[in-house]
């Protein structure tokens, strides 16, 4: 599935709900899935600045594609969530890819306050990250 | 007796839904709604008599400057501050503070003296004066504080000496509730010689202001806050003081005459006063102080103090949850933290319930150190706010530990 494709599936997944609030318990369930992050990785560096809730990022290119591991401080259900979708569109797929995504299905499940909002701010950073990291890989 | 649904249709915002919700706003320690009549001070001032203040001669400006001129005087009696000089207009407290910070401080601190602050400080309350300290050489100290959020005012006093040369504290804590003993500060600071600023932010729309009673050299407070409009805030100083200092920023308005060798200002309050002002918040500023004193100061400390019994009572019944700031002395805001769930989950959540509360730090990273937190979730009521909206609250919570939990 490319990028848009998972999205579009996602934003499927989440039409089913009419309300809000299920759709951010369907979003802290997911983000209970999601494996976590090894220790090492855990480390200053890989600490994304400007959360509320601690995020920690790691990334590595295997091949050809951009893989991205993360997990939010415990407490944090909601970011811990996000990051799984974040995960989930987009590890795993090529850095032109990556760098070049147009994340809509944040606005389409409507999260874009959470995400793109400065005081919650750490996941846009996040995202901006992820980008990055794939646009050095094209560089290099 | 406050007709609280009568005022409730002052604030014609009080109608939005949100989510598809009706809107409870809570978070009115972060900036309150604005009452009917201050939309239309805004509108009728735009519409009918915008002009610039103080030079023009023509009908308009006239009308302008006069009623730029009355919020003065109203602010002055608001304060019961001793001259209409004496109210300076800044763009907010954190400008006041600046203000006094690059004035007062860059010409009358030197190398080795102190200024005392304290860890109920907003942000804005620390970072003029670690600027100033930096540039000085002056030493920044912090009085502690208890577990309940209240000055230890013992440590306090034993901070203070001869090298102490300004106290600046808040008078209600933003994030706590707490309310600072201000006179007593003002009076054991004066004893060693210290200046005094008071960061009356969070105090205005609750407290009644008295500046000469307090005897406090400094008091910078928003509008905001108290029903009026943002890009709006006073600045108190005793004339002596005023006068002492020198202007901070140059421009129009602050000038008596300019030669390209040599300018001399203007006098108090437009020395401090540099290039057109906000005018138009200004006049409508009159409004909201109007309107808090046809309420009464006294009748609103009374019913917001009804709301944090009675939230305080309906919070603490909520298993997991803890209320942060137990102070004596508090004004109605109630700060929280719920076990294992993240502030910013619970602001988010009550968001989606139409509740809107503030998580996170509250601009006062210091003060969450001490009390071992990472942020907490703030409920701030203010005068057109309900039990009922309280019940809302609860409510909520009680869903964010359901999908939490």
């Amino acid at each position: 599935m490319t990028i848009n494709e998972k999205q579009d599936a996602l934003i499927e997944d989440f039409d089913l709900f009419d309300d809000q609030l299920e759709k951010t318990q369907y979003i802290i369930d997911l983000g209970k899935k999601l494996p976590p992050i090894a220790e090492e990785y855990k480390t200053d560096e890989n600490l994304i600045k400007g959360c509320q809730s601690r995020v920690w990022l790691h990334t590595e290119m295997r091949g050809e594609r951009v893989y991205f591991e993360a997990d939010s401080e415990p407490t944090a259900q909601i970011s811990k969530g996000l990051v799984s979708l974040l995960i989930k569109i987009l590890s795993g797929e090529k850095p032109e890819d990556v760098a070049n995504a147009d994340l809509y299905f944040i606005e389409k499940i409507g999260m874009s306050t959470i995400i793109t909002s400065r005081r919650a701010g750490g996941l846009a950073s996040m995202i901006v990250r992820m980008k990055d990291f794939a646009q050095k890989q094209l560089i290099a | 007796m406050l007709d609280i649904q009568k005022i409730r249709q002052d604030f014609p915002i009080l109608n939005e839904v949100v989510h598809g919700k009706s809107l409870v706003y809570f978070d009115n320690a972060a900036t309150t709604q604005k009452p009917l009549i201050v939309l239309e001070a805004l509108a009728n001032y735009y519409g009918h008599y915008n002009a610039n203040i103080h030079r023009g001669i023509h009908f308009l400006a006239e009308k302008a400057t006069s009623a730029f001129e009355a919020t003065r005087h109203k602010i002055q009696i608001f304060l019961n501050a001793p001259r209409v000089e004496e109210i300076i207009f800044t763009y907010g407290t954190t400008d006041g503070i600046n203000l006094v910070a690059q004035s007062f401080g860059r010409s009358f601190l030197k190398e080795g003296d102190e200024i005392i602050i304290s860890t109920l400080e907003h942000h804005s309350n620390i970072v003029p004066w670690q600027m100033l300290c930096q540039e000085k050489g002056c030493v920044l100290r912090v009085i502690p504080i208890n577990d309940a959020g209240e000055l230890l005012m013992d440590e306090f006093e034993k901070m203070l000496s001869e090298r102490t040369k300004l106290v600046s504290v808040v008078h209600v804590s933003n994030a706590l509730g707490t309310i600072n003993p201000v006179a007593e500060i003002v009076k054991k600071a004066h004893n060693v010689g210290a200046k005094v600023l008071i960061d009356g932010a969070q105090a205005t729309s609750h407290i009644d202001i008295d500046v000469q009673a307090l005897d406090c050299d400094f008091y910078v407070f928003s509008l905001h806050k108290l029903y009026g409009p943002t890009g709006m805030g006073v600045l108190y100083g005793k004339t002596e003081i005023l006068e002492a200092m020198p202007p901070y920023r140059g421009g129009g308005e602050m000038i008596k005459e300019v030669t390209f060798e040599k300018t001399t200002y203007n006098e108090l309050p437009y020395k401090f006063e540099a290039g057109t002002p906000n005018i138009a918040d200004v006049v409508a500023t009159k409004m909201a102080v109007d309107y808090v004193e046809e309420l009464g100061k006294k009748a609103i400390a009374d019913y917001e103090q009804e709301l944090l019994v009675y939230g305080t009572d309906a919070l603490s019944d909520i298993e997991g949850l803890q209320i942060v700031g137990t102070a004596k002395e508090k004004v109605s805001v109630l700060s929280f933290v719920m076990e294992g769930i993240h502030p910013q989950d619970i602001g988010v959540i009550l968001d989606q319930q139409g509740i809107a509360v503030r998580t996170g730090h509250h601009c006062t990273q210091p003060l969450m150190k001490r009390l071992g937190l990472v942020g907490t979730s703030r409920a701030s009521f203010a005068v057109y706010n309900t039990k009922e909206e309280i019940d809302k609250l609860v409510v909520g919570l009680e869903r964010v530990k359901k999908m939490l939990g």
